[in-house]
């Protein structure tokens, strides 16, 4: 049984997509704490999109458990884990972390219109209030009103990140969202991330083949080392 | 709701695809509200081209031939009935009005018809419009006619224009010519829209003094001509008519003097009730009607189809809308459901555009339609076929929503997060 400190514990997940034959994933093994800030690297190709979207309940792993908050994934209905998703966690892709055709604002909001969960974690706060404090924090509450297209990529990966932490989530997932900037940006991100992460309790879980930025987290693992595919 | 500002933003942004899928619906929309339209204008025409006559009555035929030589100028009468007969008939105490029509020649292939003043007084089509004078008079003297609205703008006439009558109708000049029997027109009729624009009206005497002198359908040897300024109105006796009009004097008895004269003893009368024989009539030609309406629903059916083509073929480029969607917490039906919305929003919006194009069409040209193709445009804008029909597009354009949308459903399923090629 997971202890009161742990968020994520993996047993003996294995994941085969469908028409393959040997398994992508294989992980005898795996627990994240509360509170962690996670680094995952690999090189690509090794399963590191694939435990991701086992962790947002997106993808059903072939065998094992997957739990987190206490709450085992495999066992819910593919509706439960997208509300649990919902309810629980933000996802930051590498790119193209916005719909086009709304407005920055209206990206930030979308996941409080999915979960009604999600939104009572705001509390009593006004909502624009909690976004304006958000985007300050993040230097993009100038960007509000603007339209997704006319940012450039670096606020676009802040603005997903302003989406994925509103409402305090339990879980961060970031799927290499720094590979499209450079290294000064990469830096200042990551900092401005944690940042609001530390300060809402959220868990982060980043995966990435790019080692230089390794040392900000608090932990860092090679995906080789829990991938236990033969 | 978030999917409702979602689908309106998505076709928003792909402004013009969907103006063009909005446009293919509309028009197909609007093209099965217009067929229908004049569909029920051209039912309503017809079986209004006589109204408030209660019987027509010819020598014994069939009841399709004795209202397509009456009313539609259409065919011949084989006999005729004398006029005895008619005098004998109009006596009984159930008539209210009659209208004797005479058939048998024609003008440069217009029909010619004797009648006399009643034909005015009592002749109505479409509920309680009468045949009324454009210009001139009744044909009061022998030697008037009155010639119906197409007659007239056909052929260029003007009052006093002088007309020659054909024997038997025929196109163009025919063989034999009553020449010698110049005829004047005092009137021009204002047009109705019916088969009246295109008949020649005359008295009965004047119908009569054609044929005086003519025995066994033929023409007159020169010496037995009688000559043209001996006849007159007065003296010319009426020989035979070929059928009249009935008004009753109560719609009730109509059924009972139906069937007096059809059993008339002295000669074989045949007595039709017009409502139910055009009714007959207008059912017998109802395949042209259906192919109409086939046509119509083809079109909606390509409509659709443009429809399926722009919403399948930008799938492709909103996989990475429906990752991000998922990402946040959608759920995958959630994603079918917001592509059903967005063809369901697609479709009423054109639907709403064909109903506003075809009802302004019609409302535009109405007085146009009405003179031009004497088509009869009354009645309630939508009949509940026609909105049986609306409501048919509407599920229909959904439920083809729903093929895009579950292609969508497969695609969010195999993406996951990641757009896999």
């Amino acid at each position: 049984m997971s202890s009161s400190s742990e968020l994520i514990t993996l047993r003996d997940l294995s994941y085969t997509y469908s028409g393959q034959t040997s398994p992508t994933l294989h992980v005898p093994e795996f627990r994240v704490n509360k509170g962690e800030e996670l680094f995952l690297y690999g090189p690509s190709g090794t399963g590191k999109t694939t435990l991701l979207e086992i962790l947002a309940g997106v993808l059903r792993p072939t065998r094992g458990s997957v739990e987190i908050l206490g709450r085992d994934l495999v066992k819910m209905s593919d509706a439960e884990r997208d509300a649990f998703r919902a309810e629980h966690m933000g996802y930051v892709f590498q790119s193209f972390n916005l719909i086009p055709y709304l407005s920055v604002q209206e990206n930030i909001e979308l996941p409080l219109h999915l979960s009604a969960s999600r939104k009572a974690r705001l509390g009593t706060v006004d909502t624009e209030m909690v976004i304006r404090a958000l985007c300050g924090n993040l230097g993009i509450a100038d960007l509000l009103e603007k339209k997704v297209t006319e940012l450039s990529v670096g606020q676009q990966q802040r603005v997903a990140v302003a989406r994925a932490l509103l409402g305090k989530p339990d879980l961060l997932l970031a799927d290499e969202p720094t590979s499209a900037l450079d290294a000064d940006h990469r830096e200042k991100f990551l900092k401005l991330m944690f940042e609001l992460s530390e300060l809402y309790g959220t868990t982060v879980i980043f995966v990435s083949h790019d080692r230089s930025i390794e040392k900000l987290f608090s932990r860092s693992l090679s995906l080789e080392s829990i991938n236990k595919v033969v | 709701m978030v999917f409702l500002k979602l689908a309106i933003k998505s076709l928003q942004n792909r402004a013009f695809a969907t103006t063009l899928t909005v446009i293919s619906i509309a028009l197909s929309v609007a093209l099965l509200l217009t067929v229908e339209r004049a569909k029920r204008a051209a039912e309503e025409g017809f079986t209004q081209t006589i109204s408030k006559t209660d019987l027509i009555v010819g020598a014994r035929s069939g009841p399709l031939q004795l209202i397509l030589y009456t009313v539609f100028n259409m065919g011949n009468a084989t006999h005729n009935i004398s006029y005895e007969t008619y005098e004998k008939v109009r006596m009984n105490p159930a008539i209210d009005w009659t209208i004797p029509y005479s058939l048998g020649d024609g003008h440069r292939g217009f029909r010619v018809v004797g009648t006399n003043q009643d034909f005015f007084k009592y002749y109505h089509y479409r509920g309680d419009r009468k045949v009324t004078l454009a210009e001139g008079q009744e044909f009061n003297d022998l030697w008037d006619v009155v010639v119906g609205a197409e007659v007239a703008r056909k052929l260029g006439y003007k009052l006093g224009d002088r007309v020659v009558v054909t024997h038997g109708v025929t196109k163009g000049e025919g063989i034999l010519q009553h020449d010698d029997r110049p005829f004047k027109i005092s009137g021009i009729l204002e047009a109705t829209g019916t088969p009246l624009d295109r008949a020649v009206y005359m008295s009965l005497q004047g119908m009569e003094a054609l044929h005086i002198d003519w025995q066994d359908g033929s023409a007159p040897s020169p010496d037995k001509i009688v000559p043209h300024n001996k006849l007159s109105k007065e003296t010319l006796p009426v020989q035979t008519i070929t059928a009249f009009f009935v008004g009753a004097k109560s719609r009730i008895e109509t059924l009972k003097l139906q069937r007096e004269i059809n059993t008339y003893k002295e000669e074989p009368l045949l007595a039709i009730i017009p409502g139910a024989t055009l009714s007959e009539l207008w059912n017998g030609l109802s395949y042209v009607e259906g192919v109409l309406r086939m046509i119509s629903w083809m079109v909606v059916a390509v409509g659709f189809m443009a429809m399926l083509i722009a919403l399948t073929t930008t799938l492709n480029e909103r996989r990475r809308e429906m990752a991000i969607l998922r990402a946040v917490g959608a759920k995958s039906t959630q994603i079918v459901g917001l592509l059903v919305f967005e063809s369901a929003l697609l479709t009423a919006v054109g639907v709403l555009s064909g109903v506003v194009v075809s009802v302004g069409l019609v409302a535009a040209l109405k007085p146009w339609i009405e003179t031009e193709f004497g088509l009869y445009l009354v009645g309630p804008w939508f009949t509940r076929s026609e909105l049986l029909y609306l409501a048919i597009t509407l599920v229909g354009g959904t439920v083809i929503g729903l093929i895009p949308a579950l292609r969508a459903q497969k695609l969010a399923l195999k993406d996951g997060l990641s757009v896999r090629t």
